[in-house]
């Protein structure tokens, strides 16, 4: 079938790359942009380990092909933090213990990413509610929805100290 | 998970778009959020050579409320519904029903169109706009015609929009009735065992009108004009809420799957439709 050639900013770089339409776009991403945080936990659109930023919209990129995101902007986890200057998101993973095998924690942190620039002050319930697309096996998400609450307080003083 | 190959096409316009489903037929599909569809590729149960994505077409988008009366275009998403301030205004039940659907993920991505034209006896909108009575603007290669949402359901994955349309639009009047949408799920992003959409209007202490519609009870969803008539000119007192979820029940036909057995499912839809009409009253 017809390839076409791709072209999207991931991360700030702008990409481009030869697809097949029927390639999806969390393939695409990992095997072709090598942006392997992204990871795939199932088949069936449920478990949101492969969700990335698209044009401001959390995406499970498994469900969706790469030709649809023609000339859009992502963000995968890899363009949240370095390992030298995590995110807040990430620091706070990391302080609150919102990870153990780390499968669904690009998801999850790319998905709470979003989730607090939508709504800067969840209480715990919006939090659940906020980061239902995503599954964990590991933590009993117990410590995530600490790491998150932790994470948007930790954002809010440094916006009321920059005032 | 692996799709099987196919031409993809991206049309700037319905005209295009339309032109490419004629010329394919049945080998022609188009794509919306794709959260049904995608899916069912991954699996092989859906064959689509041709796939027309809709999302160029600007005239598919937005919401527009005029005069008492709400257009919502086929690819405007959950979330946009859902963080729609004067949608919700004019028909909060749209918001109270699009939080109960899937996930933010899918909310993002899954349109208004995509979930009514489905034909998924498990989504939640086609019951919603029969209780809200919405009509469906459908457009083909002969012009434009418009269908009672209470009339497009025929059967699973079977509605009466033909292969060559596009379900364009939806509108339905603004409601300030009392509402409700019930939903019984076995976890967030689940089909319902059994839901209850319900719009009640109140004068004097009086059912002056009702809707009552259900999804996932049968093999489409049900609209139950017999529930209405029951709580009609009462005062939704425990009689009346009885005799209406008898009513709506005669109406139903689930099937036994792996949310329950028949019986169970009626039990759960008896309670979720009673839950329904009470909050839609409380709220009249």
């Amino acid at each position: 079938m017809t390839k076409q050639i791709l072209k999207m900013t991931v991360n700030g770089q702008t990409e481009e790359v030869l697809v097949e339409p029927r390639e999806l776009l969390v393939y695409v991403l990992r095997e072709k942009i090598g942006m392997k945080g992204p990871h795939v936990g199932c088949e069936t659109s449920h478990c949101g380990a492969c969700t990335v930023e698209i044009n401001g919209k959390s995406v499970k990129s498994c469900t969706m092909f790469a030709v649809q995101a023609q000339g859009a902007e992502i963000t995968t986890i890899e363009g949240l933090g370095t390992p030298d200057a995590l995110h807040v998101l990430q620091t706070n993973f990391k302080e609150h213990h919102g990870l153990q095998c780390g499968f669904c924690t690009p998801g999850m942190i790319t998905r709470a990413h979003r989730l607090l620039q939508e709504n800067p002050n969840p209480t715990e319930k919006e939090v659940r509610f906020g980061i239902a697309g995503n599954i964990c096996r590991c933590t009993g998400y117990q410590n995530i929805v600490k790491a998150i609450l932790s994470a948007a307080a930790e954002i809010n003083a440094s916006k009321e100290a920059a005032q | 998970m692996i799709p099987a190959a196919f031409e993809y096409h991206r049309p700037a316009d319905i005209r295009g778009a339309l032109s490419i489903l004629v010329e394919h037929g049945d080998d022609a599909r188009v794509l919306a959020g794709g959260h049904s569809l995608i899916p069912m590729m991954k699996l092989r149960m859906a064959d689509v050579p041709h796939l027309i994505d809709l999302q160029d077409i600007s005239s598919l988008k937005g919401i527009t409320i005029e005069g008492g009366r709400i257009t919502i275009g086929a690819m405007t998403t959950q979330h946009e519904l859902i963080t729609n301030d004067a949608l919700h205004a004019a028909a909060p039940l749209l918001r109270e029903a699009a939080l109960q659907i899937a996930d933010p993920q899918v909310r993002y991505m899954g349109t208004i169109g995509g979930n009514v034209a489905n034909g998924d006896p498990g989504n939640d909108m086609p019951g919603l706009m029969q209780c809200l009575d919405a009509t469906f603007t459908l457009e083909g290669p002969n012009g434009t015609r418009t269908v009672q949402a209470r009339d497009f359901y025929e059967a699973a994955y079977t509605t009466d929009r033909d292969d060559a349309e596009i379900l364009t639009h939806i509108s339905l009047d603004a409601t300030t009735a009392g509402y409700a949408y019930e939903k019984q799920k076995r976890k967030i992003g689940d089909y319902a065992t059994a839901a209850c959409a319900v719009l009640i209007t109140k004068e004097n202490g009086v059912v002056t009108s009702a809707s009552v519609a259900m999804t996932n009870l049968s093999d489409v969803p049900v609209f139950s004009e017999a529930a209405a008539e029951a709580l009609i000119g009462g005062t939704c007192d425990t009689a009346a809420v009885k005799a209406a979820v008898a009513a709506a029940l005669a109406d139903i036909d689930p099937t036994e799957d792996n949310r329950g057995p028949v019986k169970f499912k009626m039990h759960v839809a008896g309670v979720i439709i009673a839950r329904a009409i009470e909050r839609a009253w409380s709220r009249a």
